[in-house]
């Protein structure tokens, strides 16, 4: 098995994800992460999919994703060529003992601290997932008390944008 | 065009301009103010018929039959729900049709209204495309959008679930409208590279075999077809999805692949070197156990749908487009070479398996019934011209082995889904979308009892089919595994209709058909030219078979072709092969 990325445009009309995660499930190809949200084009979402496959089941899934209707394109980020990004919010253990220890892990992974209580302080990481696997290892023995993450989030390094072509046949059929 | 009216009118006016002339459907509480206006057209005829799931079958027999879009309509929630099997039917064999269905009122879609299901979510697996219309003002465009999916490209069935406050508001109806479809663009015209390509392996195969499947007819290709099949020489198979898309009679026609296919056919696909897939999908159904099958083949792979190819087995020559294109291509590719293949001592091969294991059936002493008799018997009397619908099982394998076709499309049968109760609403469809033919439902009698209820429909909209019961007493495909794989324990596969409980012909009357009954061999003629001369009224004919009957050959599931059975242990000796 190994890891893709998929970066998926799509119609920003209700019910999409549903379409996807659906096909997903239905095709049985495994989600390790899905993120989405809004481009810079009103009709237009962006999802962003990492799935856990060999290359001929990931041939299928960006087949027959395509059909979707409201799919407007699909394309395989490589991680050399691309910026891959998650964002993780953690809740420590940290009293006044602690703190100082905590903040200077915070420093190292040039992380944020967004929030401070008398017990426990909670923080902002943004990296690749290495990254932030590392950086709860290294806060694991303080107790990590909540920690949440999204999905990942990734774009092409360079100067092409993938969203120009399908946005123009988009403003087509507007 | 721009005229005011309301959501309901709008739709019956934009199915009007999409040319739609036949509704099979059935009323409801969320769909009622679309059959107001409904009642007015003298475009589009509605068929009342007896249960949702008869609108969805009857709706892909009228689209098989015409090759145009198929639709079908109900109301929300049960209503709907009775859709499913014949959209997910439609869906595994590519049938265009439009399902659509009334919804609860917007304001109350969530709160488990009455008579309220998630039908798009529900359906959302088993569409092409599906769509939830709460505007009125998007009705229109809607349709347009929803015919267009489901004729283009990779057919299949779309639905289009309109909440009933839509149906009521008022909207302006402007006509044409524009769709709005980035995401959708079928690729329909072949890669010449790729033509290019298949044509050097055609030109270099020793034993090559045009595997052709139901998307050949699709693209109303088989003139095509049969202009390659001539001009090269090669084997054609066809699927069940394709029966009659190269005629039965041909000298290169091999039959059937396949689970029960012929041995000549099986045969050639494990011998191939060179297996040309034209709108066929690898289904397991023909492959058997996907690891032995077509050891020493190439691969040419066309198909209008890219998820299609190399999904089950690898394409070494990928070609996506529609058949037609792509088979008018090869011919032309082919033509324009010089190299021509010698298939002289693989024919030699393939007219051995065909003169040694010929399709067979036992007949009986006890002068019962053998049901393929009454196959070939329909196909004598009734004749190529006519149209045929089955149900599942053994009667469908048998009216697929014995019938004869020589017109594409002459066949219409539920294959990917397996769907029972097919034959008689898909019979009803494919009358009303072609008077002009005989259409015969080939059934079974476990299927027959399943759908039954819309012989009231056929008889009070005059639409006279002629249905086949080849009434064996069984669930008889189940039967058959049971005798062969479970040590002839018969589980709840007696339906004891030899009983006559029910009487069909009896069931027949009450229905407003005619019913007949034939038990003898030397009763079949008459019985079947009987029902041919009665053409004002729909005929059942109760054909009483003995109910050891079993379907061969055989490739048990499972396992691999190579060990096809023509007869019950009987293996067919490969040898003379090499």
């Amino acid at each position: 098995m190994s890891r893709h990325t998929l970066s998926v445009l799509v119609e920003n009309k209700p019910g999409v994800l549903a379409r996807v995660s659906a096909l997903f499930s239905r095709r049985g190809f495994n989600i390790d992460s899905l993120a989405v949200g809004p481009t810079e084009h009103a009709d237009v979402s962006r999802m962003t999919i990492v799935v856990n496959v060999e290359d001929l089941p990931l041939e299928q899934v960006t087949k027959q994703l395509n059909k979707l209707v409201n799919v407007l394109k699909i394309v395989e980020l490589d991680t050399a060529q691309s910026v891959q990004r998650e964002l993780m919010l953690i809740k420590v253990r940290a009293d006044a003992d602690s703190r100082s220890h905590v903040l200077e892990l915070v420093n190292l992974f040039r992380a944020r601290c967004v929030d401070v209580a008398p017990d426990a302080v909670t923080i902002e990481v943004t990296g690749t997932v290495d990254k932030l696997e590392a950086f709860v290892r290294v806060l694991e023995p303080f107790g990590i008390k909540e920690l949440v993450q999204s999905g990942m989030v990734a774009i092409g390094r360079g100067a092409r944008s993938i969203t120009d072509r399908s946005l123009r046949a988009l403003d087509r059929t507007a | 065009m721009t005229e005011q009216m309301t959501g309901a009118q709008a739709l019956v006016r934009a199915l009007e301009q999409v040319g739609v002339d036949t509704v099979f459907g059935i009323p409801g509480g969320a769909i009622l103010p679309a059959y107001d206006p409904l009642y007015d057209s003298k475009k589009v005829r509605h068929v009342l018929v007896r249960h949702e799931q008869g609108a969805g079958h009857a709706a892909e027999g009228y689209a098989q039959a015409t090759g145009r879009v198929g639709v079908c309509m109900a109301t929300s929630g049960p209503g709907a729900t009775n859709l499913v099997t014949p959209i997910a039917d439609a869906y595994m064999d590519s049938v265009p049709i439009v399902a659509i269905t009334g919804q609860v009122a917007s304001a109350a879609i969530g709160t488990d209204a009455f008579q309220e299901a998630d039908i798009s979510g529900i359906t959302m697996p088993i569409t092409k495309h599906n769509f939830l219309v709460t505007d009125a003002a998007d009705i229109p465009r809607t349709i347009v959008e929803a015919f267009h999916i489901a004729a283009s490209g990779r057919p299949g069935p779309v639905l289009v679930d309109i909440s009933k406050d839509a149906l009521q508001a008022t909207t302006t109806f402007t006509w044409p409208v524009q769709m709005q479809l980035p995401g959708y663009r079928p690729v329909t015209r072949p890669h010449s590279k790729q033509i290019r390509e298949a044509a050097r392996l055609i030109a270099e195969s020793k034993r090559p075999v045009l595997y052709v499947g139901g998307g050949v007819h699709k693209a109303q290709a088989s003139a095509e077809l049969f202009e390659l099949a001539e001009l090269t020489g090669i084997p054609v198979i066809t699927t069940l999805m394709a029966r009659g898309t190269f005629p039965d009679s041909h000298r290169q026609h091999l039959g059937m692949p396949g689970m029960h296919g012929t041995v000549a056919a099986v045969g050639a696909l494990q011998r191939t070197d060179l297996i040309i897939a034209l709108g066929a999908r690898f289904d397991d159904r023909v492959t058997g156990r996907l690891d032995t099958f077509a050891p020493y083949a190439k691969v040419v792979h066309a198909d209008i749908d890219p998820a299609e190819i190399s999904k089950n087995r690898h394409a070494d020559v990928p070609i996506v487009g529609d058949c037609k294109e792509v088979i008018a291509d090869l011919v032309t590719a082919i033509k324009a070479g010089s190299a021509r293949g010698d298939y002289t001592e693989w024919w030699r091969h393939l007219d051995a398996y065909r003169e040694t294991y010929a399709l067979g059936y036992e007949t009986y002493e006890d002068g019962s019934l053998a049901p393929q008799y009454i196959m070939e018997r329909i196909g004598a009397l009734v004749g190529p011209d006519a149209i045929y619908t089955a149900g599942v099982g053994q009667h469908q394998m048998w009216a697929s082995q014995f019938i004869g076709y020589e017109n594409p499309g002459s066949f219409i049968n539920s294959g990917g889904a397996g769907t029972m109760g097919f034959a008689v609403p898909a019979a009803m469809g494919a009358k009303m979308g072609r008077p002009d033919k005989d259409v015969w439902a080939i059934d079974g009698d476990g299927c027959f009892q399943m759908t039954n209820q819309e012989l009231a429909t056929c008889a009070l909209e005059g639409v006279p089919i002629k249905v086949a019961v080849i009434n064996n007493g069984n669930l008889g495909m189940v039967r058959q595994w049971q005798t062969l794989f479970y040590e002839e324990r018969y589980s709840n596969t007696d339906l004891q209709s030899a009983r006559r409980i029910p009487d069909f012909v009896k069931l027949a009357e009450a229905y407003g058909c005619v019913g007949l009954r034939c038990e003898r061999p030397e009763d079949v003629d008459d019985t079947i030219r009987k029902a041919m001369e009665i053409t004002d009224m729909p005929v059942v004919i109760d054909f009483v078979v003995h109910q050891d009957a079993m379907v061969w050959p055989m490739v048990a599931a499972g396992t691999s072709n190579d060990d096809i059975k023509y007869a019950r242990d009987m293996a067919p000796k490969w040898e003379h092969e090499d």
